[in-house]
């Protein structure tokens, strides 16, 4: 590889033609503040506008400053980052993007992990001269059943747009307008709800400021919490555990289950429960499902459509609904985890203690801020009465123990309630990107088989890469899997599905990139990949710790198929625990 | 902000789908199709963006972003004798703008609102190329140079 020679405040570097000024800065152990890039290494994730101009620095034989996350180095260069020219510059940009924001810092949602006011601190601004002149934007406040959208806040950074039309090709948010009109907003400047959004909330994982926040809902849970004549049961989602811990101050890829537990039992939970354990049951309905589906297909029955897709993912429902509704039989007919859990809450186990379901309020605690819209959609309530009735994301349970004045790092651990807490590893692994197919596969392959899996651990099927496929031996019948994380990964796997050259038997898709580790409503990882891929190794290392780690060996779900359901995908099951698909594209109408 | 229902005439979309397959339907070509779609119905409500969104394959959000951006493009029906007012640099020193504020007072618009009877239409551009002229107004193709305020009543008096 061709390597350039530069010279960065002094200090000789060597890099690869095509590095930029910014990247090889950073080999230096320089760090050149950046505020509109971002990336996310090893996931091809990378948002790179050179629009704030935080980052310029000064070349030698230049005229003008140059911004370092968009400069690539030159043979020869000599480069410097903190003249007085770069400061002055750098608080200039600072203060004109400061002039039109908003200044309720103090009871701003992102107060505390806002890069902006990280920034503001980092570069020492104190005042901040021209807001009297500068036009303040008006924004008008979007509310969306997820997403908040303040666009006061938008620094024009771009990274939603980045995340909404380059990696997930949703398409719903795009630049509009000009000067102090531009914004970031949906088709016509129409609310999120009436456009395309899956809500998977990339947009907010990536927003440095306030623009783009969740609805909150701890206020509702709270009050349910308070209100003597409801039962609160809680269900914490897999990948919640392996990154709760960060709020708190620890290492990413700490566990923090036992704590986890502990902290929601100080807050006044009744009975506090696992996603896991309808993780374990989802594989139950969807393992058998594919199995039914790909015995009818080896037998020749045209009627039986294979790939099946998984539906745990909400943000990937909705895109289906929107992309690919003439796909829209394709994916298994499973409830998601959630789903599947708010169900049998509210009849198996509101029977078992004698709450009427009116009664009974379930709350989920979410990496994702598609599950707040999810647990909302009409076909999961039943006379009104939601089967989940609040979602929150593990951001905001952080929120909610800090404010109990509940110390997570100082908590025992403790378990989770019978029955519904009982889990396997292979309930875990749902977390993850490539998880929930590894749990399929460890049921399925013994429910065909009749053979005992030797091996548990499908290292094929883990990794990082976007789109992954392996061939897994069911003892002679070779079953072709594929994996996406990413909608714009899945749309690819769909393409193929659509123009019938697809090969795969099964395709496990998650919205968002890394699976639900990655998802929108997880601390924030401001672009530090490492993140991710701790809380990957975490996952996993809570599986392997599992005693049993196949979720049709989990005694629970088994005393659930016995006492209640039946069998895997009987009437009772179908009922309860699978649902259906709307098509949402809008549709041209013809006027007469 | 309620959903925009999609309605049109079949042989709009037509139209709009002849223009479209015209370039190949090649989304790189979407400023043009935008301005073959504009000179056809006088301006780019959001049903025509939808449809040449579904035809090109980019998404509707990213096609009201460009007819945004640029000033050309309208989301407003132009009047029947659509007004626009030079603002270049010539026309500009020689009281431009005095001529259009004495245009909006006397059509009671502001620039890109178009008259409730759909007669008038108020825009301003950058520099016609006839700068001996200035100032410069277009009504419709026609062309009216050295205009005062004063003249804007007459000018109007000429499309009753």
């Amino acid at each position: 590889m061709e390597t350039i020679k530069l010279t960065i405040d002094n200090r000789a570097v060597e890099v690869p033609r095509g590095t930029t000024i910014n990247k090889a800065a950073r080999l230096l152990g320089i760090e050149i503040p950046v505020l509109c890039y971002m990336e996310l290494k090893d996931m091809n994730i990378e948002n790179k506008p050179a629009g704030c101009r935080i980052c310029v620095v000064e070349v030698d034989g230049r005229r003008n400053l140059a911004p370092s996350c968009a400069t690539n180095c030159e043979e020869g260069m000599v480069v410097r980052t903190h003249t007085t020219r770069v400061l002055n510059a750098r608080r200039t940009v600072m203060e004109f993007i400061l002039s039109d924001h908003p200044k309720d810092c103090l009871i701003c949602a992102k107060s505390g992990t806002c890069e902006l006011q990280s920034m503001a601190h980092k570069l020492g601004i104190r005042e901040i001269p021209g807001q009297e002149i500068a036009a303040m934007s008006t924004y008008r406040l979007d509310t969306s059943p997820s997403i908040i959208r303040d666009l006061d806040k938008c620094i024009m950074c771009r990274r939603c747009e980045m995340m909404c039309n380059e990696i997930q090709t949703v398409g719903a948010l795009s630049a509009v307008n000009r000067g102090f009109m531009s914004a970031v907003a949906p088709a016509f400047e129409q609310n999120l709800e009436h456009s395309t959004c899956t809500y998977c909330g990339q947009c907010v994982a990536v927003c440095p400021t306030g623009a783009l926040t969740e609805v909150d809902h701890t206020p509702d849970v709270l009050r349910a919490l308070a209100d003597p004549s409801k039962t609160v049961i809680v269900q914490t989602a897999p990948a919640v555990r392996a990154a709760l811990g960060e709020e708190f101050g620890m290492e990413p890829g700490t566990l923090v289950t036992g704590k986890m537990v502990s902290a929601l039992r100080s807050l006044g939970f009744d009975y506090v429960f696992d996603t896991d354990f309808a993780a374990d049951l989802t594989i139950m309905e969807e393992g058998t499902e594919l199995l039914d589906r790909l015995n009818r297909h080896l037998s020749g029955d045209k009627t039986a459509r294979l790939p099946i897709l998984t539906s745990c993912c909400p943000g990937w429902v909705n895109f289906f609904e929107y992309y690919f509704p003439d796909l829209k039989d394709v994916p298994s007919t499973a409830k998601s985890p959630q789903q599947m859990f708010g169900a049998i809450a509210n009849t198996y186990f509101a029977d078992k203690i004698g709450v009427n379901r009116k009664d009974l309020v379930v709350v989920s605690i979410m990496p994702c801020l598609a599950k707040k819209y999810e647990c909302q959609r009409g076909e999961f309530s039943t006379d009104n009465n939601p089967d989940v009735d609040f979602s929150i994301s593990t951001r905001e349970l952080a929120a909610f123990i800090k404010q109990a004045n509940i110390d997570l790092n100082n908590l025992e651990d403790d378990d989770f309630d019978s029955p519904l807490g009982e889990s396997t590893g292979a309930g875990v692994i749902f977390g993850t990107t490539g998880g929930v197919i590894e749990a399929a596969v460890r049921t399925a392959y013994e429910l065909q088989t009749g053979k005992k899996l030797e091996r548990l651990d499908f290292n094929e099927l883990r990794g990082l890469e976007g789109v992954r496929e392996a061939t897994i031996d069911f003892d002679g019948l070779p079953i072709r899997i594929g994996i996406a994380h990413g909608l714009g990964n899945a749309r690819k796997l769909l393409d193929d599905v659509r123009s019938g050259k697809s090969q795969f038997h099964a395709i496990e898709v998650m919205a968002c990139p890394g699976g639900c580790i990655g998802g929108g409503g997880q601390p924030l990882h401001h672009g530090n990949s490492e993140i991710i891929k701790a809380r990957v190794a975490a996952i996993y290392a809570e599986d392997k710790k599992k005693p049993l780690r196949k979720s049709h060996e989990n005694p629970f779900i088994i005393k659930l198929y016995e006492e209640f359901l039946g069998s895997p995908n009987s009437e009772k099951a179908h009922h309860l625990l699978h649902t259906h698909y709307f098509e949402r594209k809008k549709k041209i109408v013809v006027k007469h | 902000m309620s959903s925009i229902k999609i309605e049109l005439r079949q042989e709009d979309i037509e139209k709009i789908r002849e223009i479209c397959g015209s370039f190949g339907k090649d989304p790189q070509e979407l400023i043009n199709v935008l301005h073959k779609c504009q000179e056809h119905f006088g301006y780019l409500p959001a049903e025509v963006q939808e449809v040449v969104s579904n035809e090109l394959d980019v998404p509707v959000a990213k096609i009201y972003g460009v007819v945004t951006f640029y000033s050309f493009f309208t989301m407003t029906p132009k009047g029947r004798h659509p007004i626009s007012i030079c603002m270049g640099t010539a026309c500009y020193v020689r009281g431009a703008e005095k001529v259009l504020d004495e245009f909006k007072k006397e059509l009671g618009l502001q620039v890109g609102q178009t008259s409730k009877d759909g007669k008038f239409s108020l825009s301003s551009l950058r520099c016609v190329g006839a700068c001996g002229l200035a100032p410069v107004v277009l009504v419709g193709d026609k062309t009216y140079g050295r205009v005062a305020p004063d003249d804007v009543r007459n000018i109007l008096k000429e499309y009753e």
